[in-house]
C-alpha cells in the first residue's frame, strides 16, 4: 500500500515538472535550450517583453540585419540590463550580448549576423529585477553564409 | 595600433534629456575560424570580440560613464554595424572602443553638444 501510494505521488510531481517547463524552450535542440538557460542562469525565462525582429525569409546568409527591442520604461528602478541573441545551428551557439543601462534610454538594438542555415533564433533580455524574457523566431535561409565570401 | 576605417553616426547636438541613436561600422573581416581558403588550408579566426561606448562629460576626467557594450561572436557578419541608443545628459564626447583577435584594439570618439 506504501510504496503504491509513493508510487503515484512520485509520478504526479513528474508529470507536474514536464508541464511546467517553458513552453519556448520545448522543441528547441538541446544545446540551444541550455544555453539560453545558462545565459538566464537562475532566473525563471518567459514569453514576451522582448520583441526580435529578423526577416522570415532571408536570401543571402552572410548579412542579415536584425533588431530586438524590450518593452520597458528604462528607469533606475526598472531597466534592461541585458540583451543576447543565440542562435541554433551556426557552429556556435552564441551571436552577440549586449549590456545596456538606464542610460540607454530606450531598450533597442541592431545589428548584422551570419546564418548557416534555415533555424530558430532567440533572443533573451534580462530586466533589473533579475527576470528574463525570451522571444524565438524561425528563420528560412536560402543562401548560407559560410560557404563563400 | 591597428587603423581600421569607422563609420559613426551621432548627432552633433540634441536637447537635454532626448534619447538620441547611435550607428557605429567598423571595417573588419570578423574571419569565423570555421572557413577553409580556396588552397584548403583553415582560415585562422580574426574576430572584434568585444565593443564598448563610455561617455565623458565635458570637463571632468576619467573613463568615463558606461553607455554599452558588446560581445561579439563569429556570428556577426564581417564589419560589425551596431545600433543603439543613449539618454543625452550634458555636452561631451562618445568614446567608442573596439577589441578584437590578434591585438585589434581601435577607439574612435564623437561630440555632441547639449542645450
Amino acid at each position: 500500500m506504501h510504496s503504491r501510494r509513493t508510487f503515484i505521488k512520485l509520478s504526479a510531481s513528474v508529470a507536474a515538472s514536464v508541464l511546467v517547463q517553458p513552453s519556448a524552450v520545448l522543441g528547441q535542440s538541446d544545446s540551444l535550450a541550455a544555453v539560453v538557460r545558462e545565459y538566464a542562469g537562475a532566473a525563471s525565462l518567459r514569453e514576451g517583453r522582448v520583441k526580435l525582429d529578423i526577416a522570415p525569409l532571408v536570401d543571402n546568409g552572410n548579412s542579415v540585419p536584425i533588431e530586438v527591442t524590450v518593452e520597458s520604461p528604462m528607469t533606475d528602478a526598472d531597466h534592461v540590463v541585458g540583451i543576447a541573441i543565440f542562435n541554433e545551428k551556426n557552429p556556435q551557439r552564441d551571436v552577440a550580448q549586449f549590456t545596456l543601462g538606464p542610460i540607454a534610454g530606450r531598450a533597442h538594438v541592431a545589428t548584422r549576423i551570419r546564418l548557416a542555415t534555415t533555424q530558430k533564433l532567440v533572443a533573451v533580455a534580462r530586466m533589473s529585477d533579475g527576470s528574463c524574457w525570451t522571444h524565438t523566431v524561425d528563420v528560412l535561409v536560402t543562401l548560407a553564409a559560410c560557404i563563400e565570401g | 595600433m591597428t587603423v581600421a576605417r569607422t563609420l559613426i553616426t551621432v548627432p552633433t547636438a540634441a536637447k537635454r534629456g532626448e534619447i538620441i541613436e547611435i550607428r557605429v561600422l567598423i571595417q573588419h573581416p570578423m574571419e569565423t575560424g570555421y572557413r577553409r581558403s580556396s588552397e584548403g588550408e583553415m582560415q585562422p579566426r580574426n574576430l572584434i570580440r568585444r565593443f564598448t561606448c563610455k561617455f565623458q562629460e565635458d570637463g571632468t576626467t576619467g573613463s568615463g560613464v558606461h553607455i554599452f557594450s558588446a560581445s561579439l561572436y563569429a556570428a556577426v557578419s564581417a564589419n560589425p554595424f551596431l545600433t543603439f541608443h543613449a539618454r543625452a545628459t550634458a555636452s561631451g564626447g562618445f568614446v567608442f572602443n573596439w577589441e578584437g583577435d590578434n591585438g585589434f584594439l581601435q577607439s574612435d570618439r564623437a561630440a555632441i553638444r547639449v542645450a
